[in-house]
């Protein structure tokens, strides 16, 4: 990651030390443990979306929790379309970085009801606290809140944001579980889970654990193939289009 | 059932895709036509990224071109010198397409250029075709015959590089079906088609080609351009989504085989006129979603890194 604005670096990082050293004292004590119902979702020639488990314990006290879970990030072009003479054409675009690919978010209550305004900021908690960093700082009167807006409404549309808190449930004594589902069109890469429990309005302790979503078997290796051999790829495409055109004719010959 | 589709990167229901090919492959079987500019729309319609469509479709019309071209040069239909001369140009045109094709994509107006390319040509070869059909059928019930002049002598006999061509009966310029060649294969690599819906008039009112021998040529001519927009697209897109293909081939090939049968038993007449309508419907659909303001209006793109 870089950094264009020396301030923003300079209060990442503090931010980072002070989010590190806090959670150093809080980790002995281990209020929050987590856990996934399988460490890697994989991507097979039947997936058609799946649903990951996190249970974990906050040791028998029971504060409100959140659980953000974050894809890989990218960087979206957003186009708009604008009328031009009848037809409805790309026209003005914004790119952002740092955006992430998937954002769901589990709670045991309404987030707005013991989460700091400034802590969801800090944390980007809630699809409206993501940070959206146009890749260039001038777009001249474009109003840039629109296009981000944009990311958010899409990805909704798209199941990749959630549009409303999943439920998270207390099991007793402190054991919690909630169901996050992952859509089929998911972007391959690491997810990062992160859990924060709060008391009294006060974020008290965050875990974070890691999730690889990948490619397996054959839909991988075709993938794979088509992108680093693609000339071969494309040579091999057209040979197995030949052999099952003349398998065709020979079948319809006999037919 | 449902499969995911590598290079598309969607999960696509199976039996929709078969019966999809079958469809199509139904109606080419039925009409003698390709069916990519048929396959490439229903494609999109059912959400596989426009790139993704129109680069799989021509890697889908090798297969069946190549099982049809078998047919005719068995027949002797097939002249291959022509062949040659049009595909030098279809290469050419293609490899120019799939450049033009990359440079809309980065512009970000790809999309919009390829169902603007099928509205004005769906809704021309539909139109035509429609109008034909209902000629022949006043023509048949007035029970007239017509007389067309067969060949004629224009501008085109002057130009040089004159070639004969034994199998069509021609002695005319390389440098006509050469530029026919080039404007196909740009058509190809844009629009996902053979182009024979193109090629195959202009062969028989512009070159003056024995209709006997259009059909296998053009198909001998479209494996060689399709084959080379599907390494193009490849190289430059990584958009052939071969499984894909093979779901649709698949489907095509059965598909193909009853439709050549129910064509058999059928009018032909009034199935152009069916032909028609159907694709003046899928150029109405199109157009459309060009006209009527999208209900979002942003869409997202893979950016820069």
């Amino acid at each position: 990651m870089k950094f264009r604005r020396p301030v923003i670096a300079i209060s990442v990082l503090l931010v980072t030390i002070m989010a590190a050293i806090l959670s150093a004292t809080l980790l002995r004590a281990q209020d929050l443990i987590i856990d996934l119902s399988t460490p890697v979702v994989a991507i097979t020639a039947g997936f058609s979306g799946t649903d990951l488990l996190l249970f974990g314990t906050t040791r028998g006290g029971e504060g409100d929790l959140v659980v953000v879970v974050r894809g890989p990030e990218e960087s979206p072009i957003v186009r708009r379309k604008a009328n031009v003479s009848g037809i409805w054409i790309n026209d003005d675009n914004v790119v952002f970085d740092y955006v992430p690919s998937f954002y769901a978010l589990a709670s045991n209550r309404p987030i707005k009801n013991f989460v700091p305004d400034d802590v969801a900021s800090i944390h980007q908690i809630g699809t409206d606290q993501i940070l959206f960093v146009p890749q260039e700082n001038d777009h001249g009167n474009i109003n840039v809140t629109e296009f981000s807006d944009a990311v958010i409404r899409i990805k909704q549309t798209e199941g990749l944001y959630s549009t409303e808190e999943i439920d998270l449930v207390y099991l007793g004594n402190g054991l919690f579980r909630t169901l996050v589902h992952f859509p089929a069109n998911v972007t391959v890469g690491t997810y990062g889970i992160d859990v924060y429990l709060f008391k009294n309005g006060e974020l008290i302790d965050n875990q974070t654990t890691l999730l690889n979503v990948r490619k397996f078997g054959v839909e991988a290796e075709i993938f794979n193939f088509a992108h680093r051999y693609s000339g071969l790829y494309g040579v091999l495409a057209v040979l197995i289009a030949v052999f099952a055109g003349w398998l065709a004719n020979v079948a319809f010959r006999k037919g | 059932m449902d499969i995911y589709l590598p290079i598309a990167e969607v999960s696509v229901n199976i039996f929709l895709i078969l019966g999809m090919g079958g469809g199509v492959g139904f109606l080419s079987g039925l009409f003698g036509v390709g069916g990519g500019f048929l396959t490439t729309p229903l494609l999109i319609f059912i959400g596989i990224p426009p790139v993704i469509a129109v680069a799989t479709e021509a890697n889908q019309i090798v297969a069946s071109s190549v099982s049809g071209v078998l047919a005719h040069w068995k027949r002797g239909n097939v002249d291959f010198k022509m062949g040659a001369v049009l595909l030098v140009g279809g290469v050419v045109g293609s490899s120019l397409g799939v450049w033009l094709f990359t440079w809309l994509r980065a512009l970000g107006q790809i999309d919009l250029v390829i169902k603007f390319s099928y509205v004005v040509f769906l809704g021309i070869i539909g139109a035509l075709m429609l109008i034909e059909s209902v000629k022949v059928i006043m023509v048949k019930r007035r029970r007239t015959g017509v007389r067309k002049k067969l060949h004629k002598h224009n501008w085109m006999h002057r130009l040089p590089l004159k070639m004969r061509f034994h199998k069509s009966q021609l002695y005319i310029s390389a440098i006509l079906p050469f530029i026919i060649g080039v404007l196909v294969g740009i058509l190809a690599a844009i629009m996902g088609v053979g182009g024979g819906f193109v090629m195959v008039p202009a062969m028989i009112y512009l070159l003056g080609m024995p209709t006997s021998v259009v059909v296998g040529t053009s198909l001998f001519q479209i494996i060689f351009v399709t084959a080379n927009v599907t390494i193009l697209q490849s190289v430059n897109n990584q958009s052939v989504d071969v499984v894909l293909a093979l779901l649709l081939l698949a489907g095509g090939v059965i598909g193909a085989q009853f439709g050549a049968r129910a064509g058999a038993k059928l009018n032909g007449e009034h199935l152009r006129g069916l032909l028609a309508l159907m694709v003046l419907a899928v150029c109405a659909k199109m157009s459309y979603d060009l006209i009527v303001r999208p209900v979002e209006l942003f869409s997202l793109g893979a950016g820069g890194h």
